[in-house]
């Protein structure tokens, strides 16, 4: 445990809301040896290092399903310190790294690798994906079992799906056998080939290449019917069309164990932010229309979207100093993520104990964590925020060595003020 | 020429047609009505743009675009330079930003850029200090095409408000088609579009503009009908089987033209593939064919568009 030898300390006067259990009352709650020792109504703060958080939110820390960084390979990107403190900062007190890196996470001392590297590093959990297909090729399968023991939590080819539906039918009813969690990508590669942006009347004005919400929902329908038959658990990563939501919600209603993840900007952006071709609102998948915006934020309340994920995924100015079709997609949103999920709070779009939920309990519990709790004996990994507090984003303070955010330039409300990773303070904002 | 027009375009850049209003559209070209009566005369020498600097900028390959700039350049007494950059695609964007501030920095008064990537001349014109023309992006914008057309269309109608013209061909891929329904439209002309499914974008019908997809219906009483080039990779990708099949049902013949008003007109703006999207007869009838006068228009429009902006600039 990070912070086993954290001294004991006591937080006292927050509104301590814990997803899971429904608790939302203001409570004192002590910290001991990396856990929570006690909640009470005013507890002894004697001889305890006291933390006065009236005012504040007190929740589970954030666990993001799946974050792209840039070690080993693309250290100039993100490493895992940089995303360690920019979750820190945002939070985020557990992530998945993607297997995308260089080499891939593909085998298992390489999930070995990752988690001593994140331990030794990073400020937060880290967790490793495991790849899917060796090298993410998409052809062989890698080796599910012997990576699962060293400790990688989900299998994915990242955030290039496999297209052949023969192996993803091999690689679910193997991992099936092994009890993992295997996520994809839902785009069907040929329909969208070389598009750039969600493809409408937008795209078609700025002349820019579209990827068609039908092949996300021919991808998502398609991997459904592969986890039907299997019975294999499958996260679907990252939805943004309301489409293919609906397959989930309508497969879920089946007994169909499959799930699905929404990144934040999907939740809180449309192609309207493209704008003037602006590169940092190209992401994957593509930002959509307002209509698809709105089916994933409905999608949080009525329980069919499982986590809420940062979709984080540093790129150089290098690669978004470019005309649109030439830059990279993606975008950084550790940091942003719980900014972002509380604009939709106070827009009055979804309620922020769903919010939440899907931010921490529920994907801690997708990928069978026994964290994004409040529960007495739980590792102390917390959250403390403000939920009002106004700013401004500036990409440029960012703490992501890339700076590329959509929310640049944006008006937010809600913020991070401490962040707790077994009891120990890893983050405070200095006001 | 010191005639004052009611300048109303002034720059700082020509990026596109959207974003434009009709008095500048018509200021520009008014002025450019002046400048086909000057490149008509043995001396077409003006002083204009003397001591200013044009660099001609094309990341695609170009001959008549590039050379049409460089003649209006010239003709206005700028010093012109082309600078043609072939890259691989990969690194392309790269040398994009980077010949933009290497550019910068020898003091460029006006840049012509054609770029493969849509939204490329405004990015450039982002990073430089001097006025940018996009002479085509992607599958974006190509406004100076937008206006020569227009300035044609003006000498045969005058008012363009009522006028029919049907845009025939590959409008998905074609920035021109994006230009000219644009402007069209703003001039008060009624535009359609006829072409197979696969080479309309999804969202025309919400242009407010009527689509086709048979040529006899949308030649129907028009005045004028445009063909866009078909570009030979389409053929590859499956947005169409062949080119005789599709000369078949949308190349312009005799008997397709025949639907549209007795005296209409034939535009293309070219390159032409002929026996594709037009038959030979019709490109070579100078008594329908437009063709030529658009290269002309060419010429005086961007002549236009360069004294418009220079003249700003000060």
């Amino acid at each position: 445990m990070k912070g086993a030898k954290a001294d004991p300390v006591i937080i006292t006067g927050a509104r301590v809301m814990d997803p899971a259990s429904g608790r939302d009352e203001i409570l004192d709650v002590r910290l001991k040896d990396g856990r929570i020792d006690k909640f009470g109504a005013s507890l002894s703060a004697e001889g305890l290092k006291c933390i006065d958080a009236t005012g504040l939110i007190l929740a589970p820390g954030l666990v993001d399903v799946l974050v792209k960084t840039g070690e080993p390979g693309a250290e100039a990107r993100e490493t895992l310190r940089s995303a360690g403190n920019a979750a820190a900062a945002g939070g985020v007190t557990t992530l998945v790294v993607s297997p995308q890196t260089d080499p891939v996470i593909d085998d298992p001392a390489m999930v070995d690798f990752i988690k001593r590297r994140g331990r030794k590093r990073a400020a937060v959990h880290i967790l490793p994906a495991g790849g899917l297909t060796r090298r993410l090729k998409g052809e062989l399968l890698a080796e599910v079992g012997l990576m699962k023991e060293a400790g990688a939590v989900l299998f994915t080819n990242g955030d290039c799906p496999i297209g052949n539906a023969a192996i993803m039918r091999n690689a679910l009813t193997y991992a099936g056998g092994m009890d993992a969690l295997i996520s994809n990508r839902p785009i069907e590669p040929d329909l969208s080939a070389n598009g750039v942006m969600n493809a409408g009347d937008f795209a078609s004005r700025l002349g820019l290449g579209g990827i068609p919400a039908i092949a996300e929902r021919i991808m998502v329908e398609r991997d459904v019917a592969l986890a039907e038959a299997s019975g294999t658990r499958v996260l679907i990563d990252q939805l943004s069309t309301g489409a293919a939501l609906d397959v989930v919600r309508q497969a879920k209603a089946r007994g169909v164990k499959v799930y699905c993840s929404v990144s934040i900007h999907h939740l809180t952006l449309n192609e309207l932010d493209v704008g003037d071709y602006r590169t940092f609102a190209r992401l994957s998948p593509p930002l959509r229309t307002e209509k698809d915006r709105l089916a994933m934020v409905a999608g949080i309340s009525d329980g069919t979207i499982d986590a809420v994920v940062s979709g984080h995924d540093p790129r150089p100015a290098e690669e978004k100093r470019l005309p649109f079709s030439e830059s990279s997609p993606g975008a950084v949103g550790l940091e942003t993520l719980l900014s972002g999920a509380l604009s939709l709070v106070h827009n009055g779009e979804v309620s922020l104990k769903d919010m939440l939920y899907v931010l921490s309990a529920s994907p801690a519990r997708l990928l069978g964590l026994g964290c994004g709790q409040l529960e007495v004996g739980c590792a102390a990994d917390l959250v403390l925020f403000d939920r009002d507090k106004p700013w401004v984003c500036d990409a440029n303070k960012l703490r992501s060595k890339s700076k590329n955010t959509p929310y640049d330039g944006r008006r937010m409300q809600g913020r991070v003020v401490m962040t707790f990773v077994d009891g120990l303070c890893v983050f405070k904002r200095q006001p | 020429m010191t005639k004052r027009y009611k300048d109303t375009f002034t720059g700082p850049h020509l990026l596109g047609i959207a974003g434009l209003n009709r008095l500048e559209v018509e200021s520009l070209l008014d002025r450019a009505e002046d400048f086909v009566a000057l490149n008509r005369r043995r001396d077409k020498h003006l002083d204009t743009l003397k001591g200013r600097t044009l660099v001609n900028l094309f990341f695609e390959p170009s001959t008549r675009t590039q050379s049409s700039f460089e003649l209006a350049g010239k003709r206005l007494g700028a010093d012109v330079i082309n600078m043609a950059i072939k890259t691989s695609s990969v690194a392309k964007g790269e040398t994009l930003i980077d010949t933009a501030v290497t550019l910068n920095a020898m003091h460029p008064d006006l840049l012509v850029v054609r770029h493969s990537a849509s939204g490329a001349a405004a990015l450039l014109s982002q990073k430089v200090d001097c006025a940018v023309i996009n002479a085509g992006d992607g599958t974006h914008e190509h406004p100076t095409q937008a206006l020569l057309d227009a300035l044609t269309l003006r000498a045969h109608f005058g008012d363009l408000a009522g006028v029919r013209i049907a845009i025939c061909g590959d409008v998905v891929h074609s920035r021109v088609a994006r230009s000219d329904i644009t402007l069209l439209t703003l001039m008060g002309a009624e535009v359609r579009l006829c072409a197979p499914p696969t080479l309309l974008p999804a969202s025309a019908g919400q242009w407010g503009i009527e689509v086709f997809h048979n040529m006899d219906d949308a030649l129907d009483g028009c005045d004028v009908v445009m063909v866009l080039r078909l570009q030979r990779e389409r053929m590859t990708s499956a947005c169409v089987p062949s080119t005789r099949e599709y000369f078949r049902y949308y190349g312009l013949d005799r008997a397709k033209l025949s639907k549209a008003k007795k005296c209409a007109l034939v535009m293309h703006p070219g390159p032409m593939n002929r026996g594709v999207e037009i038959d030979s007869e019709i490109a070579d009838d100078l008594a329908i064919s437009l063709i030529t006068e658009q290269v002309e228009s060419g010429v005086a429009v961007r002549m236009a568009v360069l004294a418009a902006l220079a003249e700003g600039e000060t």
